[in-house]
């Protein structure tokens, strides 16, 4: 038996298997970690992605949704039209636009931690 | 009326809320699943749950009660309440769930690194908490009162007292539960009952005038008119009346009244008959959730509809009770399933009260007359089924609306306890979110004890405008723009809400305004929102010096997607 406790037991462990894939190259994710000039810039440019994925569903709700009261002061005798579109007809598309909205940015966040993982 | 098994079914849902309340008791163990539900929930039981709570008395009564008296421009409100999530989503959702803040204040202060504008965040959201428990409240009085004809303040006591065990005993992981099981059950509450309506009404011939303008009476009716009121008639009308019309007394007398406005005294019987065109009113404040100072339909011209749009399209974001939901995600790409989840749930439940409002047109026009018209979806089964079929689709009604009641007023009281234990209550801890707790429903159950009559929509109204112009700025500019400052913020969320606030106050002070003036101060979104963006980018850039220093750290956490995210902390 080994007089001194600590060295009765070690624990043996890999090195982690991401850092030794990684050491040694340039990589934008250290640029990032590191919060350079050039790791702001990655982030700037997912940023600016995302906002223009959020505004194009914005523009195409208001293109949507905004015309819509104008047209039911103009025509006040279409009531029937007023019950159908606001009662029922409006829901339908909010959630696809959900939907497509989802889809552009969860494939925007792929396509960055691609681009910044190297892979 | 149908107390017979309306008593039974408001029992059972109040019982079952405590249960499954004590369900997620069992579970709910550590400070985090307290307030967060440890983070843990999965989109679809989230989404539930957000559903659950955000379809309050408004959605479930106050929606039907509002297209009955004033037509399908009233539609604007579920519409609003459902693309105000899809702008969440868009702008907000998944990087305030990364922000890793609690609360709202939290998240004031993880961007800006600022105590005050922490704290003036924080007043808002107990602001805007209060504002919107009371409607919920009164609603639960109305509800009991016209179901029961218990005293008004019952209600209300009994919503309060169940909330406030729920919520301090189980925290977020209970009320989670709590929340899921009351949207499931309040879609059903509307859907059962509106598919017997609808058949009832295919079955006697599918008529369809409910959707031309305006209403009539499909047979003869009888009216009890209860408060004071001005008929406003543009074509002479014959009616028979007991009681004092234009300060005459009649009995029993068929009378022909010219156009023009009459008065009609308070206990006044009218009989119409077969036919008649259902006359406009002309109220004041009568404590219905469905009129409203600032809607009488003369002044509603386009500019109310666009400001209508603009507050629920821009308000339901900084609602503190949505907000604090999307903290219980467990990453931001959860965040924004869960929001997509909720516009399908919420959606599908709004198809319903518009059914409500057509039929409520066609079988019971005379609630316009009587002030009753939230009560509307609570009558119509008795009114088109009949019998005990009826009661008991009324008695299921009236359980789905008292769950409509405790489940907003659950996520609510939720919000602002928190605020209350982080901020304003000395130490933090279970013990204080318990006090804050009480502390959160006790003001609003006084309020509307003593204010009694405040109308409804006005509330509701006020609290989406007073969101949209504080939280929205804040919210939107401090996750997409860089040069936000604390001085920036706290201008912008003050000059907009405030003025929103201030606006809205006068108009239910009867403020003597009129036309454009009065429309301009009643709905305050279309000038409050872009004021408070602009003061916030305006003070901002004025004070360019103060951008704290962190920023960019911040914004990267708040964007980067979780798998690189977790590593840039560690």
């Amino acid at each position: 038996m080994p007089a001194d406790p600590a060295e009765r037991r070690v624990t043996v462990t890999g090195p982690p298997r991401r850092s030794r894939r990684t050491s040694g190259y340039y990589r934008p994710r250290t640029e990032i970690d590191e919060q350079t000039t050039l790791g702001h810039t990655y982030v700037r440019s997912l940023m600016r992605t995302q906002l223009r994925a959020a505004l194009v569903v914005f523009a195409v709700l208001v293109f949507l949704v905004g015309p819509l009261p104008l047209v039911f002061a103009a025509a006040p005798e279409a009531r029937r039209l007023e019950w159908l579109v606001l009662g029922f007809c409006l829901y339908a598309p909010l959630i696809l636009l959900a939907r497509w909205y989802v889809r552009r940015a969860e494939r925007n966040e792929e396509d960055f931690v691609r681009l910044v993982e190297d892979r | 009326m149908n107390s017979g098994y309306a008593v039974p079914a408001v029992a059972l849902v109040v019982v079952a809320t405590v249960l499954v309340g004590a369900f997620g008791l069992r579970i709910s163990r550590t400070t985090s699943d307290f307030y967060v539900a440890s983070r843990t929930v999965g989109p679809r039981l989230n989404a539930a749950a957000i559903s659950g709570e955000y379809l309050s008395a408004a959605s479930f009564l106050g929606i039907a009660g509002l297209v009955l008296v004033q037509g399908p421009d009233m539609l604007w409100y579920p519409v609003g309440y459902t693309a105000g999530y899809l702008v969440l989503l868009l702008f907000v959702a998944a990087p305030l769930r990364r922000s890793g803040a609690y609360t709202l204040p939290d998240f004031a202060e993880a961007r800006l690194a600022s105590q005050a504008v922490r704290r003036l965040a924080g007043a808002f959201v107990v602001g805007v908490g209060w504002l919107y428990l009371l409607p919920q409240l009164q609603g639960a009085g109305l509800t009991l009162a016209v179901l029961t004809g218990a005293p008004d303040a019952l209600g209300g006591l009994i919503v309060a007292v169940v909330v406030v065990a729920t919520v301090a005993a189980g925290g977020m992981r209970s009320i989670t539960f709590v929340q899921a099981f009351q949207y499931w059950l309040k879609l059903t509450a509307l859907l059962v009952p509106a598919l017997f309506l609808v058949l009832a009404w295919q079955g006697a011939g599918a008529p369809t005038h409910a959707f031309d303008e305006p209403a009539t009476f499909r047979d003869r009716r009888t009216v009890d008119v209860q408060d004071t009121l001005a008929l406003k008639l543009d074509r002479p009308l014959t009616i028979t009346v007991t009681g004092t019309v234009d300060g005459r007394p009649r009995e029993d007398a068929r009378v022909t009244l010219p156009e023009g406005t009459h008065r009609i005294a308070a206990g006044t019987r009218l009989t119409f008959a077969e036919g008649t065109r259902v006359p406009a009113t002309d109220r004041g404040t009568n404590g219905g959730m469905s009129t409203s100072l600032a809607e009488s339909r003369e002044e509603r011209p386009l500019y109310a509809t666009y400001g209508l749009i603009l507050a629920t399209f821009l308000g339901t974001m900084g609602l503190p009770h949505v907000v604090v939901r999307f903290y219980t995600s467990p990453h931001g790409v959860a965040a924004r399933r869960t929001t997509v989840a909720v516009l399908a749930l919420i959606g599908l439940f709004y198809l319903l009260p518009p059914v409500y409002g057509a039929l409520g047109r066609l079988y019971t026009p005379e609630l316009t007359l009587t002030g009753d018209a939230d009560a509307a979806v609570l009558l119509l089964p008795d009114r088109v089924v009949g019998g005990v079929g009826g009661e008991l689709l009324g008695a299921l009604v009236a359980g789905g609306a008292f769950a409509a009641f405790l489940s907003t007023a659950s996520g609510l009281t939720m919000a602002v306890a928190g605020v209350l234990t982080q901020d304003v209550l000395p130490s933090r801890g279970v013990r204080h979110f318990r006090l804050g707790t009480v502390l959160a429903m006790a003001v609003p159950l006084a309020a509307s004890v003593l204010v009694g009559g405040l109308p409804v929509a006005d509330a509701v109204g006020l609290a989406f405008a007073v969101s949209a112009s504080s939280f929205c700025p804040l919210l939107v500019l401090g996750i997409w723009w860089r040069r936000l400052t604390p001085p920036g913020a706290a201008a912008g969320m003050l000059v907009g809400g405030g003025s929103a606030f201030c606006a809205v106050a006068a108009t239910m002070a009867d403020f003597p305004g009129t036309g454009n003036l009065h429309a301009l101060l009643a709905w305050p979104a279309l000038w409050s929102v872009p004021l408070g963006f602009l003061t916030m980018i305006l003070v901002s850039l004025a004070t360019a010096s103060r951008v704290p220093p962190g920023t960019a750290a911040i914004l990267a956490r708040f964007h980067l997607p979780e798998e690189l995210h977790a590593e840039v902390k560690a």
